[in-house]
């Protein structure tokens, strides 16, 4: 397949820092622990880093932030925003010039500092100053409205609609006690999901991811030379991206899906050379920045059939130890959503689930792993869909 | 001749019965209740409301000017009649001018309307009144205000009420009076105000305009006056020489003292009722008196699908809490939510969008005739490039496809209920649904397009469009 990325390039160094309300931390801090961490584990010294796609939302402009906090002076540095899908964005692009030839060690890294906004929500929505007309909906009111949506699509009735989202969130707590780098690490019942505060009809408090901060970090290298690096570098199979905006103005669009991500995962499934993702694919990360996200993602990706992920859900097909694992490190939903780190905190669960470093959480041969990372909101997404292999 | 072609009118969805604000400071209530507008609502989006029940039917492109009056106007410079033309989608060759200070400023917008029209300078114009005053707490005027607009189309063609004379009377009284900047209605003895102000004055203009017609009250059918209260305004009726079935009633029990609208409202009302041949008397006070008598037409029979007064009054909804309606006034200052900032509204962003924010016009394209909001460069059916016709969506009715009821966005009537409608006739947008009980919101439901005030940013109150229960 002309210019297809699959098995040219390979990371064979990640770093995470721990999520959550790191108040001991600053942006610098943060990005100084994943980056330390991806060196130790790729086995190379700062000065071996040839360039650097650096992303970030709301925490730093220009690559100067990153070179001041990693001492990386004089190099080419990138900095990424591609909203909550920014660190996924600056590997994809790492990856692109590793394949191309022009460096031949690349680091992409993600950061994000939110909780020094002293709001308990996201705490900047950005500045283009517009007309200023358009409704004031917050992150949970955009997603929100896909799950009213699916609900009286497919019939559910609230309280059945707002079951079926709630297991999803059930199973992601489930994964995040088993993982130390969490933000939450506690188990929660369906009732307690189901009896949390609302936040935008009809999602509720569990419904919603939470808000912290967090850092993590990939080291990307050429396939061939991967193994002089480590014996289990993690190749990857698939990058592929796909952006839409137009649900808000075509009446066609149905809001019980993502486009962009059905397209994404088209894409990248023809590149990987996956025929039956349901069967091929042995975990996946994807965003659940909301209970609802993660269901229709489901069938976005084709793990499910349109509208029957209600089924998958109910019968732990998702769960650490169902057909296909999804979220087996917590997800968004237990390790919060710093906007700009989340995609490569995905992928850092992925590799160590590929290298069988996965603790207690440790899926059984994995083989293939997803990570999906969405950024903006329905019906307007950018969708980043990555598949990674031995 | 002359006179009116059409009416309207507006009165607010939530009512206070003045026993629960008799009940929270510990003084004797006036009975019935009052019309209380919502947090999203002021003098321009409720004349604007009223003024769209007045087009029904009628082309918008043959009005001529525009006039607005009102006491409560939210811009002491910056023209309210402008932002309401455009909202209407009227043309922009058209007079508009902002009537104010005085509360019957409104009848001085009908003569300003007639004289143009007398003389030739215009065919038709729309004057629409809107109030929306507040008394401190404890006081009279808490309990006795309500919020409220009518609208009048007046012209040459199609007259459903000729006018058949008018009467003005100016007086610089002080009975009641804001100075700028002042929040509440400042008034002297109560006795004083009544005796020598209103009970003299509105019966010289009404008997003023009388003579010159050489009319008798009893040629009246109805007779639509100003009233501060319902006491006095029943006490007027002797005065007027009127029985008690020539009254119309002054909506005092069921909206409140509407100020400059009131007069008009009355007016509307009784419009709503008047047969062919009928003679109606109207009478504005306020710093002054003015009166006009109108004789009903046969053509009035082509105007009765108006909300009107009577619509409006039948449609309403108790205010959740007396609490509520402070904060809906401004009144208590709350804790600040935990919420970023809003980013500032840029003005000339503003201007640029202005047909898409003021009279909600979309976009068609012309080779595919697909219909999209906000307008397009490129379909985005067809990609054909700059093939667009303008299109009107305000007075469109469209279809909930999904919503939320958001707890975490600011509201001051929280949820803040977000809407995203299909438009008869096509397009899609995402709009705040406002006038709605949250748990009666359904997918599917149809609703239709009121002009309301997002918020004010340093001093700009900015305007939209909201979704809200299609009516009828």
């Amino acid at each position: 397949m002309a210019g297809s990325i699959k098995d040219r390039v390979a990371i064979v160094g990640m770093g995470c820092t721990k999520f959550g309300e790191n108040w001991e931390m600053s942006a610098d801090d943060m990005l100084v622990e994943a980056a330390y961490e991806a060196y130790e584990d790729a086995g190379i010294e700062p000065k071996d880093i040839e360039a650097v796609w650096y992303g970030t939302c709301w925490s730093g402009e220009t690559g100067g932030p990153l070179a001041g906090a990693l001492k990386l002076q004089y190099r080419p540095i990138t900095r990424v925003e591609n909203a909550c899908a920014t660190a996924s964005d600056a590997l994809r692009n790492a990856a692109y010039a590793v394949a191309a030839g022009v460096c031949d060690i690349a680091l992409a890294i993600g950061v994000e500092k939110l909780k020094d906004s002293g709001f308990s929500g996201l705490g900047s929505a950005g500045g283009i100053m517009t007309s200023g007309v358009r409704p004031n909906t917050t992150a949970p009111g955009n997603f929100a409205m896909m799950a009213t949506k699916y609900f009286s699509r497919y019939g559910l009735s609230p309280d059945e609609g707002k079951r079926m989202i709630g297991m999803v969130s059930v199973k992601s707590h489930h994964n995040g006690t088993l993982n130390p780098r969490a933000h939450f690490q506690r188990e929660v019942s369906l009732d307690t999901v189901l009896k949390a505060p609302i936040i935008a009809w009809p999602l509720g408090l569990f419904d919603c991811c939470g808000v912290s901060d967090g850092s993590a970090a990939a080291i990307l290298v050429r396939a061939e030379d991967a193994k002089k690096f480590r014996p289990d570098p993690v190749r990857i199979k698939a990058l592929r991206m796909s952006v839409g905006n137009e649900g808000l103005i075509r009446s066609d669009y149905d809001f019980t899906h993502v486009e962009s991500t059905y397209q994404a995962g088209l894409r990248a499934y023809e590149e990987a050379e996956v025929k039956n993702p349901r069967e091929e694919i042995g975990m996946a990360e994807v965003h659940d920045c909301f209970s609802i996200t993660e269901a229709v993602t489901m069938e976005d990706l084709q793990f499910s059939p349109r509208g029957k992920v209600k089924e998958d859900i109910e019968s732990g097909f998702f769960n650490l130890d169902g057909g296909l694992p999804v979220q087996p490190d917590g997800g968004l939903k237990c390790f919060g959503h710093p906007i700009g780190a989340s995609g490569l905190r995905m992928i850092y669960e992925m590799y160590k689930q590929l290298q069988g470093k996965a603790g207690p959480r440790q899926i059984k041969n994995p083989k293939l792993g997803l990570t999906h990372n969405l950024g903006g909101g329905p019906p307007a997404c950018t969708i980043f869909v990555g598949i990674f292999g031995e | 001749m002359a006179g009116i072609t059409s009416y309207g009118a507006y009165i607010p969805l939530h009512r206070l019965p003045r026993t629960q604000i008799a009940a929270a400071w510990g003084v004797p209530p006036q009975g019935g209740e009052k019309a209380v507008r919502n947090f999203d609502e002021d003098s321009i989006t409720m004349a604007t409301t009223a003024a769209i029940d007045c087009l029904n039917g009628i082309d918008r492109s043959t009005i001529d000017g525009l006039y607005f009056a009102t006491t409560t106007s939210p811009y002491t410079e910056r023209q309210g009649s402008t932002i309401i033309a455009s909202a209407l989608d009227l043309r922009s060759d058209i007079r508009t001018a902002d009537f104010s200070n005085s509360l019957r400023c409104g009848m001085e917008a009908v003569a300003a309307a007639m004289d143009a029209i007398n003389a030739g300078a215009a065919n038709s114009i729309m004057v629409t009144v809107a109030d929306t005053r507040i008394g401190a707490a404890q006081g009279d005027f808490e309990q006795s205000f309500g919020d409220g607009a009518a609208a009048l189309l007046l012209g040459k063609d199609n007259v459903i009420a000729t006018m058949e004379g008018s009467y003005t009377m100016t007086a610089p009284i002080m009975d009641r009076w804001r100075a700028a900047g002042d929040t509440f209605v400042r008034a002297w003895e109560d006795r004083w105000t009544l005796d020598e102000g209103y009970t003299k004055m509105l019966p010289q203009a009404a008997a003023g305009v009388l003579k010159k017609l050489n009319l008798e009250p009893k040629d009246l059918a109805k007779a639509a006056y100003y009233g501060p209260n319902g006491r006095r305004h029943g006490a007027l009726a002797r005065r007027l020489g009127l029985d008690a079935e020539q009254v119309q009633d002054c909506l005092f029990d069921t909206v409140g003292d509407t100020g400059a609208a009131q007069s008009l409202m009355i007016l509307v009302a009784a419009l709503e009722e008047a047969k062919a041949g009928d003679k109606i008397l109207c009478v504005g006070y306020g710093n002054g008196a003015d009166a006009f008598v109108v004789q009903v037409t046969d053509a009035i029979e082509k105007v009765r699908d108006r909300r009107g007064i009577k619509q409006h009054l039948a449609a309403k909804r108790p205010i959740p809490s007396f609490e509520k309606y402070l904060r809906w006034r401004e009144l208590v200052t709350l804790e600040a939510a935990a919420r970023p900032e809003r980013i500032p509204t840029s003005v000339s962003a503003l201007w640029r969008d202005t047909m898409s924010v003021l009279p909600l016009y979309g976009s068609k394209c012309k080779a595919c005739g697909t219909q999209q909001y906000p307008p397009q460069r490129v379909c985005i059916i067809c990609k054909e490039k700059d093939q667009m016709e303008s299109v009107r969506l305000s007075d469109k009715k469209a279809t909930i496809f999904t919503f939320t009821h958001d707890n975490l966005a600011a509201s001051a009537d929280p949820p803040n209920t977000v809407t995203v409608v299909d438009f008869d006739g096509g397009g899609r947008g995402i709009f705040n649904m406002t006038d709605r009980e949250p748990e009666e919101v359904q997918v599917g439901q149809k609703v239709e397009m009121t002009f309301r005030k997002l918020y004010v940013d340093r001093g700009l109150h900015n305007y939209y469009w909201k979704t809200m229960p299609a009516i009828g």
